[in-house]
């Protein structure tokens, strides 16, 4: 249902009289989501997991590439586009805080999509957007609240029910539930779960922590620079990663348990700048892998190494 | 535990005074901390858990922060009764602490090098004059500093600013900074929420370390299980103002007792094992401008009964746990 062919985002950051400066957020990227499919995008900051999810719904202009939603090409976008798109997918950011106007009551927020797309006014828009917060678990109490009277769990659960309010086919949700304490976070992230089966719904999941893609996600994809490095089953990345890159990832993640598993040493130094790309694989600078001769000179492409998994690296190729 | 505490929080409250009223952010609170040891605190937002640790270097603004009543304990000094002269004395010579933002604690004007001999040359006016040592001694020794936090190239470095360097580099400035003065105790206030898993990972190790090598005590803030599972050796457990429960790690993961340490443990995806459902924890955090009374975790817990309005007493039901809820208090003293 969504279709991304060779996706770039690249940003001048040039300032005047000094040398050109393009930041490559996302380079070269190509993904395809299902109808029903939840798949975690993964990646440190500054990866291009976040440029992606905006670009989709060009919220960020883009250099080059394409996005289909459900066979229906979005790029290059029209005032008519626009509006297709907006209805078939929504965003959930991660800061609920920012996301709404301070100035408008719940009902207004909410309300907003319903009244730019359908013809729903006056009391039928009321009962709609109550309906509304009530599949998100919010009484109708709320419907003339300010976000300044709601805490965080209850802002990001307005959010969802706009961004739900027009029956979209995809959500993307960009670190949805960072910002909020761990067990506002559980309830946050069984919803979504109940959401995605109840409308069918297509996730595209950002986040850095993956415990939580984990337990939300059928699918991942890990990002590292601006380009996918592994792609597949979420049980298949999380028992047998083939990537250095995402072993290097789930080595790092401390577990809530007593007994420590053993560990490798962590990965050393810090993610190159994306305006310089190292030459070769990018990842070849903090790589424990690295074969000289091989990886500083040449980049490895994603390949396939099964139907449903696709990894690139020259160890697997 | 028989062995005397190196620190020790005592019956401590805090109140604010706000425009709103007075909140009462922290509520009789008991924390002993052991020599060599690498003690958690855990809790959500506004558990108390940055407060508790602030006010033991008296680092929060008065007004509006009003400790109401205990003590903090340190080498025979109740460091709550200290003027700001003297407690000054004892910050980064006795007690050091590195935060979760390090950009914010560096000054971006002034060369991550210059910062760091500051910091040593500050500590030597303490110093009695024949011990002291020079600006070029003290570059020395900011290298050593440097090298013993595993900064890449210490030299290259020494002359950068700030803005250049990464996040993880920043944090190990800071806490070579922490360093300079040989605390006997470091305290990180979420000292790697700011940084990807992989840095993350980087600096616990670093931490590890000077735990191992230098005998350091350290008090770790976080809402993190993963980053206490993987340094500390014990937890306290936080909950509203309130100390819920304190034990060691093994006995706080593997048999946790109270009910507000059981719904976060339920609440927390585990990166291996796919649990079918997490469980959150119903309800929200009591406000503090008017807490309830008794238990502060009553309204949200599972096995809330009439007792609860009255303070739970603390019951030790072992050497290594601790734990304040009329479920453990009554069957062991009815």
């Amino acid at each position: 249902m969504l279709d991304i062919k060779d996706l770039k985002v690249h940003f001048d950051t040039s300032k005047p009289l000094k040398r050109k400066t393009i930041v490559k957020a996302v380079n070269g990227v190509n993904l395809s989501l299902a109808k029903g499919d939840a798949l975690g995008l993964v990646g440190e900051s500054g990866s291009g997991k976040s440029t992606i999810g905006k670009a989709i719904l060009h919220l960020v202009p883009i250099t080059n590439g394409s996005i289909k939603i459900d066979g229906f090409e979005t790029n290059p976008l029209s005032r008519k586009i626009e509006r297709e798109l907006r209805r078939r997918a929504q965003m959930i950011f991660q800061d609920p805080h920012s996301a709404l106007n301070p100035r408008l009551p719940v009902l207004r927020s909410v309300a907003e999509p319903l009244v730019l797309h359908t013809d729903l006014r006056g009391s039928e828009l009321r009962t709609k957007v109550a309906e509304l917060l009530e599949t998100v678990g919010l009484p109708s109490q709320f419907l003339y609240r300010y976000p300044h009277e709601l805490s965080g769990g209850q802002k990001q659960r307005v959010c969802i029910a706009r961004a739900i309010a027009l029956n979209p086919d995809l959500l993307i949700l960009d670190e949805p539930t960072s910002a909020l304490d761990v067990s506002v976070q559980a309830q946050i992230l069984e919803f979504l779960k109940e959401l995605q089966i109840k409308f069918s719904l297509s996730f595209l999941f950002i986040s850095h922590d993956l415990s939580v893609i984990r337990h939300l996600c059928n699918r991942v994809a890990v990002m590292y620079l601006g380009e996918i490095v592994e792609e597949g089953l979420t049980t298949d990345i999380f028992h047998s990663p083939k990537h250095p890159y995402t072993q290097a990832l789930l080595n790092a993640v401390p577990f809530p348990q007593a007994e420590q598993p053993d560990r490798e040493a962590p990965l050393t130094g810090d993610i190159p700048s994306p305006v310089d790309l190292p030459i070769g694989c990018n990842f070849s600078t903090r790589c424990p892998k690295m074969m000289k001769g091989t990886c500083e000179t040449t980049s490895p492409i994603l390949s396939e190494l099964s139907k449903t998994r696709k990894v690139a690296c020259h160890l697997h190729s | 535990m028989t062995d005397q505490p190196l620190l020790s929080i005592r019956d401590f409250s805090l109140d604010f005074d706000t425009f709103d009223g007075v909140y009462h952010a922290i509520d009789d609170v008991n924390i002993d901390l052991h020599t060599g040891e690498a003690l958690g605190i855990v809790g959500e937002t506004g558990c108390g858990k940055s407060v508790t640790a602030k006010s033991i270097l008296q680092l929060l603004p008065s007004p509006p922060a009003r400790v109401t009543s205990g003590e903090i304990w340190l080498d025979g000094e109740n460091f709550l009764t200290l003027d700001a002269k003297s407690i000054q004395k004892k910050r980064g010579i006795d007690v050091s602490m590195i935060f979760q933002d390090p950009m914010t604690y560096l000054n971006p004007v002034f060369t991550i090098g210059q910062q760091l001999v500051d910091v040593i040359l500050a500590h030597q006016r303490l110093k009695p004059v024949g011990n002291r040592i020079n600006k070029a001694a003290a570059k020395t020794r900011a290298m050593e500093l440097l090298e013993r936090v595993r900064l890449p190239n210490p030299e290259r470095q020494f002359d950068s600013y700030p803005h250049e360097l990464s996040g993880g580099m920043r944090q190990r400035i800071l806490i070579a900074q922490a360093l300079s003065g040989h605390p006997k105790i470091l305290i990180a206030d979420e000292p790697t929420t700011a940084l990807d898993v992989t840095i993350q990972a980087q600096i616990l190790d670093l931490i590890k370390d000077l735990i191992n090598e230098l005998g350091l005590s350290v008090v770790l803030i976080t809402h993190d299980l993963g980053v206490v599972a993987s340094i500390c050796t014990r937890v306290v457990i936080m909950y509203a103002g309130q100390v819920v429960e304190d034990a060691s790690v093994n006995e706080i993961f593997d048999n946790p007792k109270h009910p507000y340490t059981k719904g976060l443990l339920a609440a927390v995806p585990h990166p291996t094992q796919r649990a079918s459902t997490l469980t959150g924890i119903p309800g929200n955090l009591p406000n503090l401008l008017d807490p309830p009374s008794g238990c502060r975790f009553r309204e949200r817990c599972p096995l809330v009964r009439e007792k609860c309005s009255e303070r739970p007493r603390w019951t030790t039901l072992s050497d290594y746990h601790g734990i304040a809820c009329w479920e453990f208090s009554e069957s062991k003293h009815a």
